[in-house]
């Protein structure tokens, strides 16, 4: 790991030289009254003036809608075509913020706890992260309390600390980030000895994670989960805009005697994910999906997959059409 | 408000309803409350910014149980209560509505008669937002709404925030998830996300109360209440409804007469 | 070499059709490549995801014994897109398979010790797996015995092999079917399955109980072991919750820190109360 000096000229310059190499750029652009990652060439078409993107990065490295193999049947015999690593694109994801770079490791744990997935990792084998560390937060934002913070370089290749000159600390921290570096290696001056610390948020910590963890080993048959979910609707934002959701349905796309198998986004959330085809329904109520939400990030994947399943990012609560704030949930079951 | 709190607390006190669903002040804006004892009635705000439709909460089972309840309701929310009550999903005896009228009275209706009458007064109003978008979306050719309608849809990843905010998708199974015969490919992709709008749309026509509820949850910012809204405007002079007040006549689009001067549906 | 892609289905030849009951078929199915014939192995208990090109994938268990090599077998219930799909193919028709997902019953450690076989409806599949992978190795345990009940007799599936085990004298077997659902010439029990098995009263001594139903019989049934001296490690059962994946990724399956897929299908009733009972 290295740490360098990049003015703001530089910034530019490094910016188009990576566009430049035919890699595809994600960052955060406004349009349509959000903020949300769009492919982007230059960067002043980068968002500035934002708390968060809508949407986290996670589509790019596990899409909403992906086709995992395809077919053709000809005379009773079936060919298949297996998804192809080789048609995923090198990405660089720009102003990625710490809490969505941060969401790339339980993500991958979810995909490869056991046996490996090829598709998530073909993606983040060609992904390269190089997030904004946070200057500005909002009372959604709880990072601190999920072992994060507005500096945290989990999941990044490089980090930035835009500075008051407008230029930025960079944090080369991986291979593929001195990859992304060496594309225009003169723009990266000796580092300065400015202080990280003095430009990040004062954010701090709402709730203990090993608190609220030991109160949900224990919390199984509360009436907590009946008490904060009476107002869920019971759609799929929550999880959708979430950095570490990943649960996901299997769908077929038929054409004739030509198909594709597609993965595509799910959500505990829904009245029907879990329903058999008996009609029984192990989560017949809201409470109880509402239940599983929470104990699989807080406590299933902690202890399974040694991964918290949430990062503080607050997309859920902000996305919310009925106000279910997840750290108010939360501080209110560690305060129990 | 004082009123209101007092109302409320004074029915669950004395077992009229088991249940008064109205809203509290939540961390970004109000939001939907479940009072089930008079000491949450102390939470109960009804105003202006109390925007989601609490008609979506009467018909869910799990929720109201077999208790008569009371809802505090906005001109939306009346409206759909209505719909719900021509669509044969609500009763008198289970349910007690108040409202605050324009003049800060506590208002209480114990028959959809009451409210009918009440909602008449009110004609149905189009925001600025949706006034702005829908004069732009009237103004384009079918090539352009084609292309911004299916832009929008690109951004759509089938959370259903939409279906679930709407007091009138009640249905225990959607159609979405029918899939003998698969109607509509479930996975979003921006044609697959237009199949589902637009059978949303057809099954909402001539029902949809213009509440505005599944615009308002979108978390990606789809206008997608306009479409209703565009098609309510559109059918009310071919099938006489009056937008804003219940279908009594039927849907638009699932009732038929073996006299409709149209051949091919008979 | 290039990382596997754990969705892509193995090609099967369904090699026979086997109708069981109303909506009820088995297929033998035989791998088309011979090197992934080869290549593959099970055990008792472990269940598959077996595609219908142009309709998806459902998920039931190997419903054939490890013992029979050569070829796997299924038995399911026309009842979804998926299921109606398979149904429509004929034999020599090709579909796909995914497996062997989940972990196996530990019949190595039941040597020596009697087994009670108790399965309702369209649960007897996963049972029949065990119960032939037990009679291909009969010197290997003691007292055998089957209670199987269906709805009605019209629903009892392999009816052949049931009278296969009635006939055989190492075998206890008791068929039964729901009050109404028996025929002027039925001659086996007539009530529920737990009643029955209150009825039949196995010894729990150094037995193991292998319990395969609807989650409704499974909860009667356990109270009527547990009365008859059946402890805990000595119940086993099979669970089915909703699955798509099958390889603890999807998340449908994931009950109390377990995924079913993963850690089970089979749990022994020991197991099972480390996860919440209403989740299954």
């Amino acid at each position: 790991m290295e740490t360098k000096y990049i003015n703001i000229s530089g910034l530019e310059q490094w910016f188009d030289a990576i566009s430049a190499s035919g890699k595809r750029i994600y960052a955060p652009v406004s349009a349509r009254g959000q903020v949300d990652f769009m492919p982007v060439k230059h960067l002043n078409e980068v968002a500035k003036e934002y708390i968060q993107t809508t949407q986290s990065v996670k589509a790019s490295v596990y899409p909403k809608a992906e086709v995992l193999f395809s077919y053709e049947k000809v005379h009773g015999k079936v060919n298949l075509t297996d998804f192809d690593p080789e048609s995923v694109s090198e990405t660089v994801l720009w102003k990625v913020h710490p809490c969505d770079a941060a969401g790339f490791k339980p993500l991958s744990a979810i995909f490869n706890w056991d046996t490996t997935d090829k598709l998530i990792n073909a993606h983040l084998l060609k992904t390269t992260v190089v997030s904004y560390s946070c200057a500005t937060a909002d009372e959604s934002c709880f990072c601190t309390s999920v072992n994060g913070s507005p500096g945290n370089v989990s999941g990044s290749d490089i980090q930035l600390t835009i500075l008051s000159d407008g230029g930025a600390i960079a944090e080369i921290l991986t291979a593929k980030g001195e990859a992304l570096v060496a594309l225009l290696p003169g723009v990266f001056e000796a580092d300065r000895g400015d202080k990280k610390e003095k430009y990040l948020v004062d954010l701090p910590a709402k709730f203990s994670l090993e608190e609220v963890n030991a109160k949900l080993n224990k919390a199984f048959n509360s009436t907590v989960w009946k008490e904060q979910s009476e107002r869920c609707i019971g759609c799929g934002a929550c999880a959708f805009v979430c950095p570490t959701c990943a649960c996901f349905d299997i769908q077929e796309d038929t054409h004739g005697s030509k198909g594709r198998r597609i993965r595509c986004w799910d959500a505990c959330g829904f009245a029907l994910f879990t329903m058999h085809t008996s009609g029984h329904n192990p989560r017949e109520h809201q409470s109880q999906r509402w239940r599983q939400r929470i104990l699989h990030k807080f406590s299933y994947m902690p202890e399974r997959l040694s991964v918290v399943g949430c990062t503080g990012c607050g997309r859920c609560s902000r996305a919310c059409p009925v106000d279910m704030n997840i750290l108010e949930h939360i501080t209110s079951i560690a305060e129990q | 408000m004082e009123k209101l709190r007092g109302r409320a607390a004074a029915l669950l006190a004395d077992g009229s309803v088991a249940l008064i669903i109205g809203y509290e002040e939540g961390t970004k804006r109000p939001r939907p409350l479940f009072c089930r004892n008079s000491e949450s009635t102390k939470k109960l705000i009804f105003d202006s910014r109390c925007i989601n439709n609490l008609a979506v909460y009467i018909t869910k089972k799990e929720l109201v149980g077999k208790d008569r309840i009371a809802v505090t309701a906005s001109i939306s929310t009346l409206r759909s209560i209505l719909q719900l009550y021509v669509e044969n999903q609500l009763s008198e005896e289970k349910l007690l509505v108040l409202t605050v009228d324009l003049n800060g009275e506590l208002r209480e209706f114990v028959t959809f008669d009451e409210i009918s009458a009440y909602v008449a007064q009110f004609e149905l109003k189009r925001g600025e937002r949706e006034q702005e978008i829908l004069s732009k979306i009237e103004g384009m050719n079918r090539e352009e709404r084609w292309k911004f309608w299916l832009g929008e849809m690109s951004h759509c990843f089938k959370c259903y925030a939409c279906r679930s905010a709407c007091p009138l998708c009640y249905c225990s199974k959607c159609v979405v998830e029918v899939n003998r015969p698969q109607w509509i490919n479930p996975w979003p992709a921006p044609l697959a996300n237009m199949e589902w709008h637009i059978n949303r749309a057809m099954h909402m026509v001539g029902r949809c109360t213009a509440c505005g509820a599944c615009g308002d949850a979108c978390p990606v910012g789809i206008p997608i209440d306009l479409i209703t809204r565009k098609m309510m405007k559109d059918m009310a002079p071919e099938f006489g409804y009056i937008p804003g007040q219940p279908a009594k006549q039927g849907n638009a689009l699932s009732s038929w007469k073996l006299d409709d001067r149209e051949q091919f549906i008979r | 070499m290039s990382e596997k892609n754990i969705y892509l289905p193995y090609l099967m030849t369904i090699d026979k059709v086997t109708k069981e009951a109303p909506g009820v078929k088995t297929y033998r199915l035989k791998f088309q490549d011979e090197a992934e014939a080869a290549a593959f192995d099970f055990k008792a208990g472990q269940f598959g995801e077996y595609s219908a090109f142009g309709e998806g994938e459902s998920t039931f268990c190997i419903a054939s014994s490890p013992t029979r090599k050569g070829y796997i077998e299924c038995t399911f219930r026309d009842t979804g897109r998926v299921t109606s799909g398979l149904a429509s193919l004929e034999e020599g028709s090709t579909m796909g398979f995914r497996g062997p997902y989940g972990n196996v019953f530990p019949m190595d450690e039941w040597k020596g010790k009697s087994l009670v076989f108790i399965a309702g409806g369209i649960a007897l599949p996963p049972m029949r797996c065990v119960i032939w992978n037990a009679l291909d190795l009969r010197e290997n345990f003691k007292d055998i015995t089957i209670v199987y009940g269906a709805k009605s007799v019209n629903d009892l599936v392999y009816k052949s092999e049931l009278k296969e085990w009635t006939d055989r004298p190492d075998v206890k077997m008791v068929t039964t079917v729901d009050p109404g659902g028996e025929t002027a010439d039925w001659k086996g029990e007539i009530g529920f399955v737990p009643a029955i098995v209150e009825k039949v009263a196995p010894s729990s001594e150094n037995t193991i109980a292998i319990v395969c139903g609807p989650p409704i019989m499974i909860k009667y049934t356990f109270p009527v072991l547990e009365k008859l001296g059946f402890k805990d490690d000595q119940i086993y059962t099979t669970l089915e919750n909703r699955m798509k994946c099958g390889v603890g990724k999807c998340g449908r399956c994931n009950v109390g820190k377990l995924y079913i897929c993963k850690d089970g299908p089979v749990f022994s009733r020991e197991e099972l109360n480390l996860i919440p009972a209403e989740e299954y």
